[in-house]
């Protein structure tokens, strides 16, 4: 009986992860048009669009090989267990074991690298600048990921997401520099990963900006349906990342029972809001910054990664 | 031992570690005394704070010091000097933004380990306080070996004696004269420092401190 319920329940994670993951990309979407006073589309575009995709046909270039057709199956499920792996409503799920930050970032890296080898697989120009790109940009976004997350283990004392979320929702944390140094950072990683705007516009068509664009403009069809699912859910998933490891309140515990699931539910939706929310003012106040100093700003991440791994040896836990 | 006195009293100090940083990523002069004008207001409620922990009331004096000459008056004084001196606004710096602060980062790891070994039976508090004091020394070092221009490396210099503010009153049983003395001391200092900057630049019509070294010869 315990058994079907963790299964249960841990498919609903599955599940809601799917269903918000495009909600929220149209709801940033209509608050960033809000916020420069214009009507914007609907909050449900995104799944129109998904489903308009899903119905045309693929188009392949000739010298296209498997690789290019397999990527974008490969990199949604590889994003899709990531985000099912993030507790987002409750803490200790069936899947928990596997919960692991690194793993996690293992997941998200291997999705990458697929797509950084579908962008150069037909030859194009286009796709291979994109490729480039976005390789530059996580040779130095990845090692200040695990920065913040070697912070967290140290301070947690686990790599699991989900003893870590426990240990953050309960009062031996207090207030902490090295934390507040690692949102900051895991914050600065997350725009960059992304592809938001002060390091890539996901809604330009302009050759000397884009590099996530520019990677999959090869795609058509339903693989392009695929990536663009993948890129909602790997939003989705950071921002609950965010929000279960920096502000775990009311996040169920395992076994406490459906109301409590509930409350954790309706916790984590107003949580998404308030993320889509801020990040879309963050947007529409920020500039995009040139390629060259994308090295600077995810610098400074990977500075205060380690910076915040430093002073955790101050402190009086270690 | 978790307390929140510890916790606030980490926080700020570990903020100032930061600002430190940022003073070593700035690369205009206005904005860097900006910085350092913040390093301060920050020095000023660590010692404060301090003060309302230990419950030692002359460390209140060393905070307001803190506050009046090193958050207002020496960045004042500074941005009018540069604003006297027409000097450009961009700070050469002799190396380059990333090996500096990967040598920072070092400085910071070299003093934690330092700090940790050698007070290992300290008070914890005292003990973070002389880790953290012991790095913004030594970044304000490192700001003033990596600036060329002199008007950042005083602004190094006054960042260093903000370290050593913060030692002083981790340290429980500081005089007050030692402290009023030091922070005179500072002034007058800056003082002379300020002196001799109109004096280099009426010389050399610049207040790069490489036009020093040829002017003694050395030719680099």
């Amino acid at each position: 009986m315990v058994v079907i319920s963790d299964i249960v329940v841990q498919g609903v994670q599955m599940l809601l992860v799917l269903l918000l993951a495009p909600l929220l990309t149209g709801f940033v979407r209509k608050i960033k048009a809000r916020l420069v006073l214009r009507q914007g589309a609907s909050v449900l575009q995104p799944y129109r669009d998904l489903l308009r995709l899903l119905r045309k046909e693929v188009v392949l270039a000739d010298n296209a090989s498997w690789l290019f057709r397999v990527t974008p199956y490969v990199t949604f499920a590889a994003i899709w267990v990531a985000a099912a792996l993030v507790p987002t409503f409750a803490t200790g799920l069936l899947f928990n074991w596997t919960a692991d930050l690194i793993a996690i970032v293992a997941l998200l890296g291997s999705a990458r690298f697929f797509l950084a080898l579908a962008g150069m697989d037909v030859g194009t120009s286009f796709g291979g600048i994109g490729s480039s790109r976005e390789v530059m940009i996580a040779a130095l976004a990845e090692p200040a990921m695990l920065l913040i997350f070697f912070c967290l283990a140290l301070v947690a004392g686990s790599t699991q997401l989900s003893t870590v979320a426990n240990f953050m929702a309960s009062s031996y944390v207090g207030l902490r520099v090295s934390l507040g140094m690692a949102v900051i950072a895991l914050i600065m990683v997350a725009l960059a990963e992304n592809a938001r705007i002060p390091i890539d516009n996901p809604t330009t068509h302009l050759e000397l900006t884009m590099v996530h664009e520019a990677m999959v403009l090869e795609y058509s069809g339903r693989h392009l349906a695929m990536i663009e699912f993948g890129a909602f859910l790997k939003l989705l998933l950071y921002i609950s990342l965010i929000a279960c490891v920096f502000l775990p309140w009311k996040i169920a515990v395992f076994g406490t029972g459906p109301l409590s699931y509930a409350v954790g539910a309706g916790a984590y939706i107003v949580k998404l809001a308030a993320a889509g929310f801020f990040l879309a003012l963050f947007e529409t106040a920020t500039a995009k910054m040139r390629v060259f100093r994308v090295p600077q700003f995810l610098g400074a991440a990977l500075m205060l990664g380690l910076l915040g791994t430093l002073l955790l040896f101050v402190s009086r836990s270690f | 031992m978790h307390s929140l006195a510890f916790d606030v009293s980490h926080t700020l100090a570990g903020g100032l570690v930061l600002i430190s940083f940022m003073m070593l990523y700035q690369d205009r002069l206005y904005s860097l005394l900006n910085v350092f004008a913040l390093h301060a207001v920050v020095l000023a409620l660590s010692v404060a704070w301090q003060a309302f922990v230990q419950g030692a009331p002359h460390l209140y004096i060393t905070a307001a010091i803190a506050l009046v000459f090193k958050a207002i008056v020496i960045p004042v004084a500074l941005h009018r000097i540069i604003k006297q001196l027409g000097i450009h606004r961009d700070i050469e710096s002799a190396v380059g933004i990333g090996p500096t602060m990967l040598a920072g980062m070092a400085l910071v790891a070299l003093s934690m380990v330092l700090m940790l070994r050698v007070t290992a039976e300290a008070d914890p508090l005292a003990r973070e306080d002389l880790a953290f004091a012991l790095s913004v020394v030594l970044l304000g070092l490192l700001v003033m070996v990596t600036r060329r221009n002199a008007v950042s490396q005083v602004v190094g210099f006054m960042s260093l004696e903000n370290g050593l503010v913060l030692a002083a009153t981790g340290a429980r049983g500081m005089p007050l004269v030692v402290e009023i003395s030091v922070a005179f001391s500072i002034l007058i200092a800056f003082i002379v420092i300020g002196i001799f900057l109109f004096r280099i630049r009426e010389r050399f019509d610049s207040v790069d401190v490489s036009a020093l070294d040829d002017y003694r010869g050395e030719h680099r």
